[in-house]
């Protein structure tokens, strides 16, 4: 079977019509395939998410990645581009919205695309991802632990962070949630919260809760990386992007 | 988790950047939250910054929490004992 990817750095536009960066990785073969918006982290537009990306392209996905901390500080290194951006408040909901909504477009019209775009977007990303799937056409959106879905931070130190279970009407998506039973933000009665609202709704979803993880279980760098979940987890996302993404 | 929390103030003086180069401060940062390069799930980070001179100009910092408790002592400590940094 050719297996050959290609990754590089692209241009996009984003919210607003603002020029972005973005990072893609796509099989290179006609296709067609389904595109993945990869929302990264807190930490930035790193090399751990630029490897998700390119997992995604390897599993036969077309993805990208927008760099949300761009605008703040192009050029930067991610870690200095988070600072600045936490610096300046954090990325804005409508920003995230508009840059989702660019790159979801941006995988739409390549030649191999299906025309199926799905997100997946990992900690504050997970929040992100949600709060996609409630305003844009989206064909599937996957949630890992995100927080602030329901519930918000602290009054008075928190960036511009607010819960977004209440746009949970405009999910017009199939919805895949991953959890850690060891997590508190968010804890598994938020997750609760989240699955009754969803069901309320009649919104299609699935919402897996791992025990014996936590926060960012996914993160192959990190301590709190927990093989057993994660490799679950994996198996969970093709399936769900498989049925929802399929050509 | 992401705490989003943050505390923000002005500060006055400078600080080393990852190249070698001193330069003056004119921000900071503390939060508690997921780290760069420390090896574990939360750290106390500050950031020392000078946005005028561009996101590099950054000298950060991650502290497991009884770390970054003992920098906070350490420093009341010298402020509170040094007749010289009297407010």
């Amino acid at each position: 079977m050719y297996d050959a990817v290609l990754a590089e750095s692209v241009n996009l536009v984003g919210h607003g019509g603002d020029v972005i960066e973005a990072y893609t990785a796509r099989p290179m073969a006609p296709g067609p395939y389904g595109g993945v918006v990869v929302i990264h982290h807190m930490p930035g537009y790193d090399w751990a998410t630029k490897e998700i990306v390119r997992r995604f392209a390897v599993n036969g996905y077309n993805a990208v990645c927008p760099n949300l901390h761009f605008r703040e500080a192009p050029g930067a290194s991610p870690d200095d581009a988070a600072a600045a951006s936490r610096a300046a408040g954090g990325v804005p909901d409508d920003r995230l919205v508009g840059d989702v909504g660019g790159a979801m477009h941006w995988l739409r019209r390549l030649p191999s695309a299906n025309g199926k775009v799905g997100t997946i977007g990992y900690c504050s990303g997970g929040r992100q991802s949600f709060l996609a799937a409630c305003r844009l056409p989206l064909d599937a959106a996957v949630v890992c632990y995100g927080a602030f879905i329901v519930g918000a931070p602290p009054e008075g130190l928190g960036l511009r962070v607010g819960p977004v279970i209440d746009l949970a009407g405009g999910i017009g998506c199939p919805l895949l949630g991953l959890f850690g039973a060891d997590d508190q933000h968010p804890s598994p009665e938020q997750v609760a919260a989240i699955d009754e609202r969803l069901t309320e709704l009649g919104k299609e979803h699935e919402l897996h809760v791992f025990e014996g993880a936590g926060h960012s279980f996914f993160s192959v760098d990190r301590p709190a990386y927990r093989p057993d979940a994660a490799a679950k987890g994996w198996d969970l996302i093709w399936q769900f992007l498989g049925r929802a993404l399929g050509a | 988790m992401c705490t989003y929390m943050t505390e923000q103030f002005a500060v006055s003086g400078s600080g080393k950047n990852a190249g070698g180069a001193w330069f003056g401060v004119s921000d900071a940062m503390v939060y508690f939250d997921h780290p760069v390069h420390a090896p574990v799930e939360h750290s106390l980070n500050i950031d020392f910054l000078n946005p005028s001179m561009g996101p590099g100009a950054r000298v950060a910092l991650e502290l497991d929490a009884r770390s970054a408790r003992a920098l906070a002592e350490a420093i009341l400590t010298m402020l509170r004992e040094a007749p010289q940094a009297a407010p």
